[in-house]
């Protein structure tokens, strides 16, 4: 199963570049042009997105460092205590929609701690696959553009993690 | 939004730093975290400008019109109001793809050359539009059919079933799409009526 799993995960980024690209000879297409043009473009979506991840990554790593994190992850402790919700996966719950490269810390650390086949292990990646850094992803998509005034979007993609993650602790639940 | 959550992040950090002395932690946070905006950004000038030249090779070839006919019905219940732009059609349709086969590396390019058509025929430049924010949700949703990074990270532990959690994943994010798609759509009913009044 993992080598099937394993050799469609490998296989999926070099065939779709082989099947547009032959693609595009077959049709008499300007191909090396065509990929240049966009390949400038690339550059112009990351130079507009950069300043963003500098203030993001400064903000997301303060509120790490200084500990006020833990402070906050306490407070909410009692309401998700209320819902039956397993405490050690709190952290990690809290962390995933602000930041990703400390949800996944937080995420190896239980599964170690745990063991990776364990249901704390379980939950622990089921979460890390069913959601996004949210946050990020919001920034990220409204900085390109040069917006501000983002509406409603950041309590709908919320609500989104929210179900996902209550989700991901019934499921392993069940399963287990 | 960022105006409002990005102060007071620092804020609350900075002055917690402060009063419980934890400021050699800070400090060193502020260097390690610039600098990794910066990796994080050369890393994504690779990925970024190769998936933008592929994407823009298939945009002028048929492969787009067969994924766009694929994906017509979904694109047209999700985001009603770009019926007559095919090029913010074609984009979703490829950002969509992308992410459902699990390469975040290709759609978050993919995504954000939808924002740009998007904004063309935005009314408010300065405001997120309704299929903006659907296309958003879409992407914090993270609809994929096989997780690979996290599976990555289990079998680097030494986990004996690393894939057991595909499963439970697709059941997690499919519930979590629909939460945000419908949440979504509820939400830009109100705020359409809200206007109205």
């Amino acid at each position: 199963m993992i080598d099937i799993v394993n050799f469609i995960s490998n296989l999926a980024m070099p065939l779709i570049i082989l099947i547009i690209v032959l693609y595009g000879f077959l049709e008499k297409k300007e191909v090396f042009d065509k990929f240049l043009e966009g390949a400038k473009d690339g550059i112009k979506i990351v130079v507009n997105i950069f300043p963003t991840l500098i203030g993001l990554f400064l903000a997301v790593g303060a509120l790490r460092s200084s500990g006020i994190i833990d402070i906050i992850i306490q407070c909410l402790e009692p309401i998700l205590h209320l819902i039956n919700f397993p405490s050690e996966i709190m952290p990690l719950a809290i962390l995933r929609p602000i930041s990703g490269s400390s949800s996944i810390a937080i995420a190896t650390d239980i599964m170690k701690n745990f063991g990776v086949d364990s249901q704390m292990g379980i939950l622990a990646s089921v979460i890390m696959g069913a959601t996004e850094t949210t946050l990020y992803t919001i920034a990220v998509y409204s900085s390109s553009v040069k917006i501000k005034k983002t509406r409603f979007v950041l309590i709908a993609s919320l609500t989104a993690d929210i179900v996902g993650i209550i989700t991901s602790v019934v499921v392993c639940r069940f399963l287990s | 939004m960022l105006n409002f959550i990005w102060p007071i992040f620092i804020i609350l950090s900075f002055s917690y730093a402060i009063f419980s002395g934890n400021l050699q932690n800070l400090n060193s946070s502020i260097f390690e975290s610039v600098e990794s905006a910066v990796n994080l950004s050369i890393t994504m000038l690779g990925t970024m400008c190769l998936w933008s030249g592929i994407i823009h090779v298939a945009t002028n070839t048929k492969i787009i019109n067969i994924i766009h006919k694929l994906l017509k019905p979904v694109i047209k219940f999700l985001f009603p109001e770009i019926k007559h732009n095919t090029k913010a059609q074609n984009e979703i349709s490829m950002n969509m793809v992308a992410n459902i086969l699990g390469l975040g590396n290709a759609a978050t390019p993919l995504g954000l050359k939808a924002m740009e058509t998007l904004q063309e025929e935005n009314e408010h430049k300065e405001t997120l539009s309704n299929s903006m924010i659907m296309l958003i949700v879409l992407n914090t949703a993270s609809i994929q059919i096989i997780p690979t990074t996290i599976i990555a990270i289990r079998s680097s532990l030494g986990s004996e079933n690393p894939t057991s959690i595909i499963v439970p994943v697709w059941i997690a994010t499919i519930c979590a799409g629909i939460a945000g798609i419908s949440i979504t759509k509820l939400l830009i009913k109100y705020s359409k009526k809200r206007k109205n009044i």
